[in-house]
């Protein structure tokens, strides 16, 4: 167990010293650059928050449309992010078969992606509004 | 930079066979995620200035189109009336400046689509821009596509629709360089197969990426068109779903580059001598458009994964593919 500041602690403070310290120093393509990578660090830390609880909830989604309900996710965070991959990879191929093309499988498809991508927008541009 | 100031002063020299020709004020320009335009000034021997850009492939790598290709497509699209800066002189000898380059007019003026969308100052140039933009596409797309000077712009094979090709083309590329699985693109692509419009009665020169962020702009409007690299023959609907894109109204609503309606786009591009404006194929490649740029910001990520460049910014657009997959899950709904 490290020390506090935690991990996401010590990013926001990189990442408020790019705001107000490195950002006003800079000019031209620099400046830029500086702005992406204090976006950059609020990425990851929205992504620290609760990746956990978010794998969970997708793969719990995953399954359930996939037609594998009952089970129970993988707890170590490693085999998660693998086992969302996976099925992730198994709905994918459906979806090239045709399988998603007709109702209802369509609609059960199309409301776990809209999820999925939803959860990956509000860590990566949570400003960004769903059309 | 002193040193390319001195190396592109000597060449220029050489290029124009004018002694005493010196580079003043050589600076990177900002924006161009994959090339670098660099600004400065010529300063000739009876003291007359010209402000001129060079545009060059980052050293050691060669990307899209050669340098020479872009030039000479400014030079045609001059001819015809587009809006573009003036090109002077190409060098594909990648020797002289560390990758091929070419020398164009400096077009005065801003590129940044913020302060278009949002600058008080820009109100008049919101107002003109929509009509402009549409008589620069229609001049385009009037571009003579059996210009000899122009015979290097790729094609669909004959008798194929240029939208079959190019979702096809696509498709191979974001297979060959995702490296996670995305169901909303593999959702719109099952949209798109069935949907895809039949070739066009004339094919066309097309820009292929005609948006707002590749034209500069002053405060009363339109003054060039940028951003020629991508440009082949095909069908004319391409640029106006592209200029559709969600991507290119950052973050403002309305729907053609965050100015305007389609049906004003549309009216202005027939208005101003365009083809008939076939608004489901203009849907079609917007959808296409989405998938595409979510392809090229998946491109982009991988090659810093792959350790062939180091860029944060290119990195970072790896995590911008969620906006275009959700775009894409609101555009495929029907």
């Amino acid at each position: 167990m490290q020390d506090r500041p935690t991990a996401r602690e010590l990013l926001e403070a990189v990442r408020l010293f790019i705001e107000h310290d490195v950002v006003p120093a800079l000019d031209g393509p620099a400046r830029f650059h500086a702005r992406v990578a204090a976006n950059v660090l609020a990425i990851v830390g929205r992504e620290l928050h609760d990746e956990e609880s978010t794998l969970v909830a997708e793969w719990t989604r995953l399954a359930t449309v996939l037609g594998r309900p009952g089970g129970a996710p993988p707890d170590r965070l490693a085999a998660l992010r693998a086992a969302v991959a996976e099925l992730t990879e198994e709905l994918c191929a459906r979806i090239r078969r045709g399988d998603a093309d007709a109702s209802p499988f369509r609609e059960a498809v199309r409301a776990a992606v809209t999820a999925s991508v939803a959860e990956k927008l509000a860590v990566a541009n949570p400003r960004f509004a769903a059309p | 930079m002193a040193a390319l100031a001195e190396q592109l002063a000597a060449w220029i020299v050489r290029a124009t066979s004018e002694a005493g020709a010196r580079v003043a004020s050589l600076r990177p320009l900002a924006g161009g995620a994959s090339r670098e335009s660099w600004a400065f000034d010529l300063v000739r021997a009876d003291g007359r200035v010209q402000h001129l850009v060079l545009r060059r492939d980052p050293a050691g790598r060669t990307l899209q189109g050669s340098r020479r290709e872009e030039f000479l497509i400014l030079r045609a699209a001059a001819a015809a009336g587009v809006p573009v800066p003036a090109v002077h002189w190409c060098e594909e000898d990648a020797t002289i400046l560390g990758s091929p380059f070419f020398v164009m007019d400096f077009v005065a003026g801003e590129t940044l689509a913020r302060r278009l969308l949002r600058d008080a100052e820009y109100a008049p140039a919101r107002t003109a821009l929509p009509e402009q933009l549409a008589d620069a596409l229609v001049r385009i797309h009037q571009m003579d596509p059996h210009d000899p000077a122009l015979a290097f712009l790729a094609a669909p094979a004959a008798g194929t629709s240029p939208a079959a090709a190019e979702l096809s083309r696509w498709e191979d590329i974001y297979r060959a360089a995702t490296p996670d699985p995305h169901p909303a693109i593999e959702l719109a692509l099952r949209w798109l197969a069935p949907r895809v419009p039949a070739a066009p009665p004339d094919r066309r020169v097309v820009h292929g990426d005609f948006r707002i962020g590749n034209v500069i702009f002053g405060t009363e409007g339109l003054r060039a068109v940028l951003d020629w690299e991508l440009t082949r023959i095909g069908d004319p609907m391409e640029d106006l779903g592209w200029l559709c894109v969600r991507a290119w109204r950052f973050g403002a609503p309305a729907p053609v580059g965050g100015l305007c309606e389609r049906e004003r786009l549309f009216a202005a591009y027939e208005r101003a001598g365009g083809v008939h404006v076939d608004a489901a194929a203009v849907r079609w490649w917007e959808v296409l458009g989405n998938f595409k740029w979510a392809t090229i910001c998946i491109m982009q990520a991988r090659s810093v994964l792959d350790g062939a460049v180091k860029s944060l910014e290119l990195a970072s657009l790896g995590r911008r593919v969620a906006e275009m997959e959700i775009e894409l899950m609101a555009l495929t709904e029907e």
